[in-house]
């Protein structure tokens, strides 16, 4: 008995003290401002700043390899804390959403082919580029969804992706998942678009989708400041974006929409408010 | 009788009988001709007749860009009036030239046939290539690229591919049976290019008139026919190998790995035009058939014939056309629309009404019956690499060997749960590539 309380006794001090200074001699220093860093951010590992997860990042942010000002899920607030940990002035970027550039779901647009197949946009891009008509609209078949890290986006029953400018915290995945390119970054403050994605001729537009637009040249003609047309399709001059929705009423296809006065049809997300403030996770 | 085969692969309904009794008819000249640039595996070729040219039938009006690539020449005497995007059986716009035919159908003077005993290898295999000659199956794959295999790699057998597994198509059946001399002479020009005498045409049973006649044409020539069991996908290269050879071609790998080199009938028909009389590769023949169409038959098209112009050979449209394939309806691709051409892989134009189709359901979960694993002829699990490429986890994918799949259909035909299975597996195959081609 004695035997073995002193033997077992010795055996789990020796190994104590072989951990101890084991302890000391392979020691890893860790910054302390990394570790400070790490707490900050948002830990969505959502891979906006281009590395694959937060502690990356925040190694990256201390050793300098990586800018300080790339985390977009945590917004300016982030941007200062970090800067303040490190000691740098902060350059905070102009916060960011996306948007999806199309309101045509299934019950306004036409579709060239009934499509059957695998439940992704990309795999039905492959597919004679996708089965709606238009060549740009949204497939509405939930790429961008699934890749969401914040639950930002929602399809609607008819197939149209809409993105919540209150959940979005501007990471990109979905703009880098999408075959279509259809979402695409605008600053957040601009509540203001053209929803439509088609360079299409307005004649054949029109053909395929009741909201797409027909570049009429409408918009620019009633506030030439705040739009300009491209290749048959409007866009909104975001530097210029608070006088780009006078014009909304005078748009004969509707394909414009201020997000003030709410979603496209069919969206379960409440109108946003004004002014809207960048998603915070905390 | 106890005929060879492969393990694996099923038998669907073959459809054979609406066309397979119509001897080749010739599809007269439509009204404009659009030859699409890119009509085969590898490189498009690059468009080298402008708007307003004349040209004449066999005129190269593209060259080939590459190794892996092969001109394409007009298929007819005319005037070119457009080169630009059109419709392509892939779906989308691609770079054409379309031909309005001036009637004449002319061939280019230039163009001189030799006698095969006379060229040397190499002459044989450039006077193939400048030909525009790919795999007439429907793969296109340049047929040039086929016969230069490596130094280091064996090749003892030539297998002549006439299995035509895909059901309603015949039109490899009839030139079996109506061209079998031109049939014969391509493949003794096949047969001096790779150097090799054991050559082995591989029928389906269900053909016993090409059989016969071929097993005697063949015998003069030492060409020996092998009646093959009627199952799908018999036809696909590598099966076809496994049936007459029992060599299995190793993952990742061709058939000359083995020794072997493939080429379809309709192919080794067209080398001997090519050689003999200095014909390119301007014409094929192509089975128009199905329920839909008002009286099916074999036709010699020209490459470029819009679909609209063959099923008006074929007493046009018989009812409300709900689903267009080209090529056979396992592996074929369905069109958008009759103003699509018909291309160098074009073996068939299927028409079905809304009536001939099946009610598909709406893909339920997989309920792990292992039926598409029993069907697979590659041997793989396609229900485990389709659930991996719907969750996007490329490498578990690749490990269950996604790239062996050779998007036969079978699994697809046969689940019960309707799930997509081959586009799951392509789409696995795409992210596989998409990450090779990046590292």
């Amino acid at each position: 008995m004695l035997a073995a309380v002193l033997s077992l006794g010795g055996i789990g001090l020796v190994a104590a003290a072989a951990l101890g200074v084991a302890a000391k001699k392979f020691a890893v220093e860790v910054d302390p401002r990394e570790a400070a860093i790490l707490e900050i951010l948002p830990g969505a590992n959502c891979g906006a700043c281009g590395l694959p997860g937060c502690s990356g990042y925040a190694k990256g942010v201390v050793d300098g390899s990586i800018a300080p000002n790339l985390c977009t899920p945590g917004g300016s607030d982030t941007v200062e804390k970090i800067a303040h940990i490190l000691g740098v002035e902060a350059i905070t970027a102009e916060p960011k959403v996306a948007v999806v550039f199309c309101q045509g779901d299934n019950s306004k647009a036409t579709e060239k082919y009934r499509y059957l197949g695998l439940q992704d946009c990309n795999a039905a891009q492959k597919i004679a580029d996708g089965p709606k008509s238009c060549p740009g609209g949204c497939l509405g078949l939930g790429t961008c969804e699934r890749v969401c890290p914040f639950g930002a986006i929602e399809i609607t029953a008819e197939g149209l992706a809409v993105i919540s400018r209150e959940k979005c915290t501007g990471c990109e995945k979905c703009v880098g998942v999408c075959p279509r390119k259809v979402i695409r970054m605008a600053p957040l403050e601009a509540t203001t678009h053209v929803l439509c994605n088609s360079h299409d001729k307005g004649a054949l537009v029109r053909k395929y989708c009741q909201v797409g637009c027909i570049a009429c040249t409408i918009c620019k003609k009633n506030a030439p400041e705040a739009y300009q047309i491209e290749n048959f399709l409007a866009e909104v001059i975001y530097e210029k974006h608070s006088e780009a929705a006078g014009v909304l009423e005078k748009c004969p296809t509707k394909c414009i929409r201020d997000f003030t006065t709410g979603y496209p049809e069919g969206s379960s997300f409440a109108p946003p408010t004004v002014p809207v403030t960048p998603a915070q996770n905390d | 009788m106890n005929l060879k085969t492969f393990a694996g692969g099923l038998h669907p309904p073959d459809g054979k009988h609406y066309s397979a009794h119509c001897p080749i008819e010739s599809c007269p000249l439509p009204d404009e001709l659009i030859i699409p640039l890119s009509q085969h595996i590898g490189a498009p070729a690059a468009a080298c007749v402008a708007v307003g040219d004349q040209v004449k039938k066999g005129q190269v009006i593209a060259d080939a860009k590459g190794f892996v690539s092969v001109p394409i020449h007009a298929s007819t005497s005319g005037e070119v009036i457009a080169v630009e995007p059109r419709l392509h059986p892939m779906g989308k716009a691609l770079p054409a030239v379309v031909i309005r035919p001036d009637g004449e159908d002319c061939w280019d003077a230039s163009l001189q046939g030799a006698d095969p005993a006379n060229l040397s290898v190499d002459e044989l295999k450039d006077r193939i290539r400048a030909a525009g000659i790919v795999g007439m199956g429907g793969a296109t794959f340049p047929t040039h690229v086929k016969l230069s295999p490596p130094e280091e790699k064996k090749i003892d057998t030539l297998i002549i591919n006439g299995v035509e597994c895909e059901p309603f198509l015949t039109a490899d059946h009839r030139l079996m049976l109506e061209q079998s001399e031109r049939l014969l002479d391509g493949i003794e020009i096949l047969r001096k290019v790779l150097g090799i005498e054991r050559t082995v045409i591989g029928i389906e049973a269900n053909k016993p008139d090409a059989i016969e006649k071929l097993t005697q044409e063949g015998a003069a020539r030492n060409i020996e026919v092998q009646a093959l069991e009627v199952k799908y996908p018999q036809g696909a290269e590598k099966q076809l190998i496994d049936a007459l050879t029992g060599r299995q071609v190793p993952s990742g790998t061709l058939p000359m790995e083995v020794g072997v080199v493939v080429q379809n009938v309709g192919t080794a028909a067209a080398v001997s035009d090519a050689i003999r009389h200095g014909h390119p590769l301007v014409e094929r023949v192509a089975t128009v058939t199905g329920p839909g169409v008002h009286a099916p038959k074999n036709l010699l098209i020209r490459i470029g014939t819009p679909l609209r112009h063959m099923v008006e050979q074929c007493g046009g449209l018989n009812g409300d056309p709900a689903k267009i394939i080209m090529g056979g309806p396992m592996m074929g691709q369905t069109q958008l629309s009759l103003d699509i051409p018909a291309i160098r892989g074009t073996s068939g134009l299927l028409i079905f009404r809304r009536e001939d189709l099946p009610t598909r359901l709406e893909a339920g979960p997989c309920i792990r019956c292992g039926r598409c694993i029993g069907v697979c002829p590659i041997h793989l699990q396609p229900t485990t690499i389709a659930a991996y490429a719907r969750l996007d986890m490329i490498d578990e994918a690749e490990g269950y060997h996604a790239l062996d799949c050779i998007e036969c259909g079978c699994c697809t035909y046969i689940c019960p749960a309707t799930l997509p299975l081959v586009q799951s597996i392509r789409h696995a195959k795409g992210g596989i590539m998409a990450k090779k081609r990046t590292i």
